[in-house]
């Protein structure tokens, strides 16, 4: 669970900064994602580079989802009887919105796929020009898709949240400080892919990025 | 005060259960919780009915006998406090109070609210020890323990093995439990030579008895009455990864 989904965390890490690109302009962000397409040339086949994250990543996710299926039948196994009255405590959103979140989560990234890699749900769908395609797609007629994608980032953030926290424990972090510290860090991070990838969608449809 | 529970009533393993209402009347804001429970069991057994079952045992907070889960919260809403320490005081006339045992599936119901806890005992059984020879009670300070290390130790060695953290967990995990005995042990001199077969063979236990894994969410040590901290899980975390790192053949 933790080791899969920190490779998930650097994937989005590294997404954010290349979707801010669209910030830069049109030409770069273009030129971004064909960059991404010729990495390792000549030594790898084309779009030899992304291949290979994407299985990475696919078999991240794999591992990820598995994991945290085993843990929700375990879970639902060590319950056999439900409680009649049952209040959380500690009252932890993100927390218990996790094995949901993430179905919700999951779901989005089929969506966001078919509608910006492969264009199939994209108004543009030019696989050549990713930016024209992300312009068309938050522009102010279609808010109903800066919505849906608002909501799955803030999804993400909250999975994020406390998803990295907890990974942070699992991978032997110890200390009562050091506690503290994992959950500033996990706020941190979560609010930071949030500002990021939200920022982009949020441009288009003002108006900044056009 | 006049209150009505709503007990959780099961004549047995096994069997149906279900919840039921009983008004009492005339508890003081004095008496403890399973005080009030004895009340409604002299009256019950006046009029011949079936008393309810609940478990107990010092009613000093030590035992870890009494766990129940009061509104949905194990040991009730005071923080850090047993159900037996537990005053009615913290409850307002009126009230509907629902009285549940522990759900796991590793505590069956015995009856009503008692569940038996022996999974506890199994999970101590594989670890929860020292073999080095003890002897009589050494001199203090005979073996120097730093005192970062002694007061983690005893902070762990606190918990009374009520059984409420997993009763409190959403994937119903005795983690913390664990935990603090994994730390308890770990942390002291004597602990040493067991340390990674120790945090190995109880984690495999506590999966063996059914208990389910933990995701840090965190709902244990906010129950716990005695405050173990959440920090002894990543303690167990980081013994376990430590011991599965090294090699079959070098364990004690
Ligand atoms: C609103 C913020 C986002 C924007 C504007 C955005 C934009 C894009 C664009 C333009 C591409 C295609 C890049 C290319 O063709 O080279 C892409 C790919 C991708 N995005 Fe996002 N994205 C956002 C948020 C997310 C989030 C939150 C996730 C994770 C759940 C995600 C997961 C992916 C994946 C997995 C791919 C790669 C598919 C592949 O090529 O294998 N994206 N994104
Ligand atoms: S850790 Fe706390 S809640 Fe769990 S058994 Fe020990 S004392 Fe009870
Ligand atoms: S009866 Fe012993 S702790 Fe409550």
């Amino acid at each position: 669970m933790a080791v899969s989904g920190v490779l998930l965390v650097l994937f989005l890490v590294a997404h954010m900064v290349g979707n801010l690109k669209v910030f830069v302009g049109a030409a770069s962000f273009d030129h971004y994602a064909h960059w991404l397409r010729t990495l390792g040339a000549p030594l790898l086949p084309g779009s030899g580079y992304l291949w290979i994250q994407r299985t990475v990543l696919t078999a991240a996710l794999v591992a990820h989802v598995w994991a945290a299926t085993s843990l929700a039948l375990r879970a639902r196994a060590a319950r056999p009887v439900r409680y009649a009255h049952r209040r959380p405590v500690r009252g932890g959103y993100a927390a218990r919105t996790m094995r949901w979140g993430g179905v919700i989560i999951l779901l989005f990234a089929v969506y966001h796929v078919l509608d910006l890699t492969t264009g199939h749900l994209n108004p543009v769908g030019d696989r050549a020009h990713p930016y024209g395609n992300v312009v068309a797609d938050f522009a102010p007629q279609r808010w109903y898709v800066t919505l849906f994608y608002t909501l799955a980032v803030l999804a993400v953030g909250l999975h994020v949240r406390h998803g990295v926290f907890s990974a942070v424990r699992t991978l032997g972090q110890r200390t009562a400080a050091g506690e503290r510290r994992a959950r500033v860090a996990a706020l941190a991070v979560s609010v930071g892919l949030c500002a990021g990838y939200l920022s982009v969608p949020f441009a288009v449809t003002v108006g900044l990025v056009g | 005060m006049n209150l009505t529970l709503r007990i959780w009533r099961q004549p047995g393993p096994g069997a149906k259960g279900r919840m039921v209402p009983y008004r009492v009347t005339g508890v003081s804001p004095d008496m403890s919780f399973l005080e009030v429970l004895d009340m409604l069991n002299e009256r019950l057994t006046l009029e011949g009915a079936d008393p309810v079952a609940f478990d107990h045992d010092c009613r000093e907070g030590i035992c870890g006998a009494c766990g129940v889960v009061i509104d949905g919260v194990a040991h009730g809403p005071q923080k850090a406090t047993t159900t037996c320490q537990l005053h009615m005081r913290h409850f307002r006339d009126g009230d509907t109070v629902d009285v549940e045992p522990w759900r796991s599936r590793a505590f069956p119901v015995v009856k009503d609210l008692v569940v038996d806890r022996g999974a506890l005992d199994r999970v101590i059984q594989a670890g929860g020890y020292v073999s080095a020879p003890t002897g009589s009670a050494p001199d203090a300070h005979a073996l120097p323990v730093p005192k970062a290390d002694a007061d983690a130790a005893f902070e762990a060695a606190t918990c009374i093995g009520c059984g409420a953290c997993v009763a409190a967990c959403p994937n119903g995990s005795a983690m913390l439990f664990t935990a603090a005995k994994v730390t308890h042990l770990g942390r002291l001199p004597q602990g040493q030579p067991e340390r990674p077969s120790r945090v190995l063979d109880m984690v495999a236990a506590h999966d063996e008895a059914g208990f389910g894994g933990c995701t840090n969410t965190g709902e244990c040590a906010t129950v716990c009455p005695k405050g173990i901290p959440l920090e002894t899980i990543g303690q167990l975390n980081h013994d376990y990864l430590r011991a599965s790192r090294r090699p079959a053949g070098s364990r004690p």
